[in-house]
């Protein structure tokens, strides 16, 4: 009999092509996710070497970093953003691939489209030059994030030489108590592993409450799994997964789906196969939670007081606790649903799928976006999620109570376009990384659900949901 | 890509625990399209008091002189001191050539973000985990001996300063390989042309759904 494997063990073997003596190992992938910010220096590269993409059907491109997420009719007014979108144009219609264009209701948030068209499915390896591709990791996917030169290798050989990482699982048991998210249950693993703590590590998120989350919120798990510090997190597939991939346009049907759903319906860990680590997390222990410093393990509860560095044994610990007070202009001991707020962003690959929406509009139904918000401002991750979200109304919502509803694209997330913060300006946002200066210059960013987000907006502060 | 073999050079030391590489290169240099050209912006937010962006000439800028890449001789250090988890964040490659392109050959720290790690490799620039204590030890020197040069024997996976060898490294024998003589994996991969289209005619008939 097989040794009992994990589902990273499956994944992984799957796609070995060729191992060398030392454990490197070139490895195939299936789907390759390209966006304007790191792929210009890759074509440029083939290029130059004189190469050609090794297989074209693989590749589904997207401009999403650097487009506007107002009226698009004009284009893109700053030369240098409009210059690095029309050089991923002219890439892929040079080298044949296929792009999802500024102008097409397709276009939005690279991890938000591939899952949205099928594109990314189960069993396959994804990568794609961002870090967040960890996030289609919910689909039982091996997916990583990449650097530019590895965008150029697995253009020109379709593989990538890789090291295996080590299993980690990390179990959410039990249920949520109602007004808990998926960004909250992350949020919680981060603050328990740090952000370093899944370093070397391909972490199964698994457990009760992992296994009830819906596609997206498995993808908001997924999708911060590098925050803990793991190139790829991923979940088993059961049939919520096959549920969703079903009937996409890049999924299978007839027979064909019959076949793959056979072997995806494997994607899971063996019983007895081991881990080099295991985590175990009480769902009901979680609260929603609130960023306060700046690095995304800098978390606590909404019923908590900014934490003292006084507290802290560790030296190198409580003087980056000191740095991150003082750059978020936040006094220890100060209670977080005090602290008032300035913008606030729903939006980004972790938070712009249409459940992330409801759940943001069923908060704001029927209220007022508070009078000392400047900007509150909702951005879905695709043409299609804003689609949907106007067929159900929640556009009206959102903007009947003060909010702006935008074009898709990755926005305020990291401030490459026109929407940022100012120097000294606070926000609660649904994005990722609240690194200094993330959403601008001297901007203060407080990672949290759409949920919360939306409560801030209303009363002005973070407030209990 | 260069090789990299041995080299001596000025330590700075940036000591702080996750160092992101938006930290490392800000946003707003990822518009261009080039692969160069991004060292005087490595640091940006910390390194001037103004704002830049991709068409500021960094000539006329505010320095801030307490930031210690400002302050010589550490403008002319090529090797980096941190502290763990470096290079967490954001996949940007630019955050590599950022370093290299500020004249950086290695990186010394306790612990490296793996996409970093890997990013470092291709471009030649040499990332350095060593224990906690050791680092720590380092900071303490650097800071006893202002300028204080280190050297780095990739072949010998060492690190020496003041004539006494002070750690050994591990690094993966393919990588090193490929540091060693400037190798482009491109054409490495490439020699296996064969073997992939095997796997992928096997694929094909396995999981059809894939092509
Ligand atoms: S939304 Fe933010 S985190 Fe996601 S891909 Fe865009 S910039 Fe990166």
């Amino acid at each position: 009999m097989n040794k009992a494997k994990t589902l990273y063990d499956k994944l992984w073997d799957e796609h070995v092509v060729r191992s060398e003596d030392d454990g490197t190992a070139l490895i195939y992938i299936d789907r390759h996710l390209v966006h304007e910010v790191t792929s210009p220096q890759a074509f440029e590269g083939l290029r130059i070497a004189g190469r050609q993409p090794w297989r074209t059907s693989s590749v589904v491109a997207v401009p999403d970093h650097n487009v506007p997420t107002t009226d698009r009719s004009q284009g893109i007014t700053d030369p240098v953003a409009r210059l690095q979108v029309e050089t991923l144009d002219n890439n892929c219609k040079e080298f044949g691939l296929t792009e999802f264009d500024m102008s097409d209701v397709r276009q939005g948030i690279v991890h938000v489209i591939g899952p949205e068209q099928g594109a990314t499915l189960p069993g396959m390896t994804v990568v794609c030059g961002d870090s967040h591709t960890s996030t289609h990791g919910a689909f039982g996917a091996l997916a990583f994030g990449i650097g530019t030169s590895e965008v150029e290798h697995v253009l020109a050989t379709q593989c990538l030489m890789q090291n295996k990482s080590k299993n980690m699982l990390v179990s959410v048991d039990g249920e949520v108590h109602a007004g808990v998210t998926a960004k909250d249950i992350v949020l919680a693993i981060i603050s328990e592993l740090g952000t370093a703590g899944g370093t070397g590590y391909a972490i199964e998120f698994g457990g009760d409450a992992i296994r009830a989350l819906s596609i997206e919120g498995r993808m908001t798990v997924c999708n911060m799994a590098i925050e803990a510090g793991a190139r790829a997190g991923m979940v088993a597939v059961d049939q919520t997964t096959l549920d969703y991939v079903k009937g996409r346009p890049y999924s299978p049907a007839g027979e064909t789906l019959e076949k793959a759903n056979a072997y995806w319906s494997t994607l899971h860990t063996d019983d007895g196969a081991e881990f080099d680590e295991v985590v175990h997390l009480n769902a009901a222990d979680i609260k929603p939670q609130v960023t306060w410093g700046t690095s995304p393990e800098m978390v606590v509860d909404i019923g908590a007081v900014v934490p003292d560095p006084d507290d802290e044994d560790d030296k190198v610990k409580a003087d980056g606790m000191r740095k991150a007070l003082a750059y978020m202009g936040l006094e220890a001991g100060t209670p977080i649903n005090e602290i008032m707020v300035d913008k606030v962003f729903i939006g980004s690959c972790t938070n712009s799928r249409i459940e992330d929406l409801r759940e943001a509009a069923n908060i704001a139904q029927g209220k007022q976006v508070a009078d000392n918000i400047k900007l509150a401002m909702v951005v879905p991750g695709s043409g299609l999620v804003k689609k949907q979200a106007e067929e159900e109304g929640l556009d009206k919502i959102f903007t009947e109570a003060g909010f702006e509803w935008r074009e898709p694209g990755c926005s305020m997330c990291l401030a490459m376009n026109a929407d940022r913060l100012e120097s000294g300006e606070r926000c609660a946002s649904t994005s990722n990384r609240n690194f200094e200066g993330r959403q601008g210059q001297g901007g203060r960013t407080h990672l949290v659900s759409p949920a919360m987000a939306a409560a801030a907006a209303i009363n002005g502060h973070f407030a209990k949901i | 890509m260069q090789s990299f073999t041995q080299h001596t050079g000025i330590v700075a030391p940036l000591d702080r625990p996750n160092v992101d590489t938006d930290a490392i290169i800000p946003k707003q240099f990822l518009k261009s399209i080039k692969r160069s050209g991004f060292g005087p912006n490595a640091f940006d937010d910390w390194r001037y008091l103004d704002e830049g962006g991709p068409d500021t000439d960094n000539a006329g800028r505010k320095i801030n002189p307490e930031f210690i890449l400002n302050q010589p001789p550490f403008d002319k250090a090529t090797i980096l001191l941190a502290r763990e988890n470096f290079g967490c964040g954001s996949s940007r490659e630019h955050a590599v050539w950022a370093l290299d392109d500020f004249g950086f050959r290695a990186v010394i720290a306790p612990s490296f973000a793996d996409i970093f790690f890997n990013n470092s490799f291709k471009n030649g620039l040499l990332p350095i985990a060593l224990d906690a204590a050791v680092v720590d030890d380092l900071f303490n020197r650097v800071s006893a001996k202002h300028g204080l040069e280190v050297s780095i024997d990739l072949e010998a996976q060492t690190v020496s300063c003041e004539g006494e060898e002070i750690a050994s490294f591990e690094i993966d024998v393919f990588r090193k390989h490929c540091m060693l003589n400037g190798l482009d994996d491109i054409a490495l991969t490439l020699q296996y042309a064969d073997q992939i289209k095997t796997y992928e005619e096997n694929r094909k008939q396995t999981a059809p759904w894939l092509f």
